[in-house]
């Protein structure tokens, strides 16, 4: 059995991302929300998220807080036009490889299981 | 139309480490000798406005160090923006006809806190339970995104321009160069020595492309001001009515909706709305200013911001910048304090003393680093989440 790191990561029958789309003005935000930041409106429908995507800004941290391994690659992805915060994975975390512009993917990967056997899976983009 | 407003006494502490002072010690600092500086005592103040993020104090407990007269406290707080709030609403207090002179201070102790970033990772669960909006079943720094602010602000950085390929780690580290250039004159300053761009480009990587000494520096500080109505202040000394500095416009803004602003914390949209509408209120442009405080809590906040305060033509501050514009001896001059990354960042004291610094210019009395004959400033800041301070101060006429 397993559990996304987030409840708008959707891992059957394929992992993807899930958002919340303002029926109103077509705004998309993550997670739970009471009305629209744009327009205020309240009713909102789920929407996926493409998986593929283009590498808008990014930062390679290398001093974080307690705890978080280093160094990640954190990045924002253009993913049709939904801006997504996720870091960069299956790459070395360097700015000689790593580029704005380049095209890259959702992927997951696994963090381990709780107490009960549950596997935590996180998600990510990796280059195309 | 209602009441001009104007600064009747400013004060900033030296920034850096205090250890033999606590935050009341160092809020009464800035307190008491704002009071002097303005001529007046506690008994003239009508209204408080007080910032302390992480230290957890209040104005009460303040006046319980300098005098209980009974006035109301506002306790503000607005992440990097406290101060400039504290301030921001003695203003309209003022504005409003409810006083005629008020108190606003900020004040942190973080020296030594190392990084301020979001959380930690625990150890393994019993059992992963999903919590709050997102339904995260764990902290989410380091695993979707980052929570640090050398590495949010680094994106937002590279960023710019639709990722112009030129505002790189280079470039990023020759702004920094000029911060640790300007602090050189300032005896204020945490950090008064000069630093190579070699130096800070090798110094140790905190989240690409900021290296150490390109973020902000931790540090204890406080700064109050007086603020006083343009009729109270007709009614003081005419050397009072000589140093005081009017406040020509006083904005506070939150971030409005932008598509991505929920993934990576827009810093643009509500600087541009604050500046805007404190050029509007001022009646004054960018070309009329003579100096300008912006936050530049990282080196790559400060090109942004060239453009955000309209500073340099859309979309063209890394020209501005390569220019030499904003240099101590450039057309405008910004951050000849040094800025956050050398004269450093004690948090709820940056939205005043950011004040103090301009106030001291058009006073004429910055010493070695005056800029000669300044009659126009503005003071910037903005603490993510967002929130945005902007004052334009002008010289006295009266």
């Amino acid at each position: 059995m397993s559990i996304p790191i987030v409840n708008y990561l959707v891992l059957e029958p394929q992992p993807h991302l899930v958002a919340q789309e303002c029926t109103a003005c077509k705004a998309k935000v993550f997670g739970r929300h009471n009305a629209c930041p744009n327009c205020f409106g309240q009713d909102f429908v789920e929407v996926d998220v493409p998986t593929k995507g283009i590498l808008k800004t990014f930062t390679i941290v290398q001093f974080a807080a307690k705890g978080v391994p280093v160094p990640y690659c954190a990045a924002i992805v253009d993913c049709g036009g939904m801006s997504v915060c996720g870091n960069i994975v299956g790459i070395e975390p360097t700015p000689e490889v790593i580029t704005r512009g380049m095209e890259v993917q959702l992927s997951t990967y696994s963090l381990g299981n709780d107490a009960s056997g549950v596997e935590a899976i996180a998600f990510g983009f990796e280059p195309v | 139309m209602s009441e001009n407003v104007w600064i009747l006494g400013i004060y900033m502490t030296p920034f850096g480490k205090h250890a033999d002072k606590d935050v009341l010690d160092l809020s009464s600092w800035a307190a008491l000798e704002a009071l002097k500086d303005a001529g007046v005592t506690m008994k003239d103040m009508q209204i408080m406005g007080y910032g302390n993020l992480m230290g957890g104090t209040n104005g009460q407990s303040l006046q319980k160090q300098i005098g209980q007269t009974g006035i109301p406290v506002f306790n503000v707080s607005n992440a990097c923006a406290t101060g400039a709030t504290a301030l921001r609403a003695v203003i309209m207090a003022i504005k409003a006809g409810e006083a005629d002179m008020g108190l606003a201070v900020g004040v942190e102790k973080i020296a030594g806190a190392g990084l301020l970033t979001g959380n930690t990772v625990g150890d393994g669960p019993e059992n992963w339970t999903p919590k709050g909006r997102n339904g995260a079943i764990m902290p989410l720094d380091g695993r979707i995104g980052t929570n640090g602010m050398a590495g949010l602000f680094a994106q937002i950085g590279l960023q710019y321009n639709d990722s112009d390929p030129r505002a790189d780690f280079e470039l990023f580290a020759r702004i920094a160069e000029k911060s640790h250039s300007h602090s050189t004159l300032n005896p204020n300053a945490a950090y008064q020595n000069k630093m190579s761009l070699e130096q800070i480009m090798n110094d140790p990587m905190i989240a690409y492309p900021h290296t150490r000494s390109m973020c902000s520096a931790n540090c204890d500080g406080a700064a109050a001001a007086v603020v006083v109505s343009e009729t109270k202040l007709r009614t003081l000394s005419q050397e009072q009515q000589r140093r005081a500095v009017k406040i020509s416009a006083s904005i506070l803004t939150s971030d409005p909706w932008s598509e991505a602003c929920q993934e990576l914390a827009d810093v643009n949209g509500l600087t541009r709305n604050a500046a805007n509408q404190a050029y509007e209120q001022a009646g004054i442009g960018p070309d009329d200013l003579d100096l300008v405080e912006l936050h530049d809590c990282f080196a790559a906040a400060e090109l942004v911001h060239y453009d955000n305060l309209k500073l340099c033509e859309p979309g063209n501050a890394i020209d501005f910048f390569n220019s030499g514009a904003t240099w101590r001896d450039g057309r405008m001059p910004v951050n000849v304090s040094g800025g956050l990354q050398s004269k450093g960042h004690p948090i709820a004291a940056t939205g005043v003393a950011n004040v103090w610094e301009i106030a001291t210019h058009l006073r004429g009395e910055a010493g070695p680093r005056q800029i000669e004959g300044a009659k126009v400033g503005m003071a910037h800041v903005i603490g993510l989440g967002s929130s945005c301070g902007v004052h334009i101060l002008e010289k006295s006429g009266l």
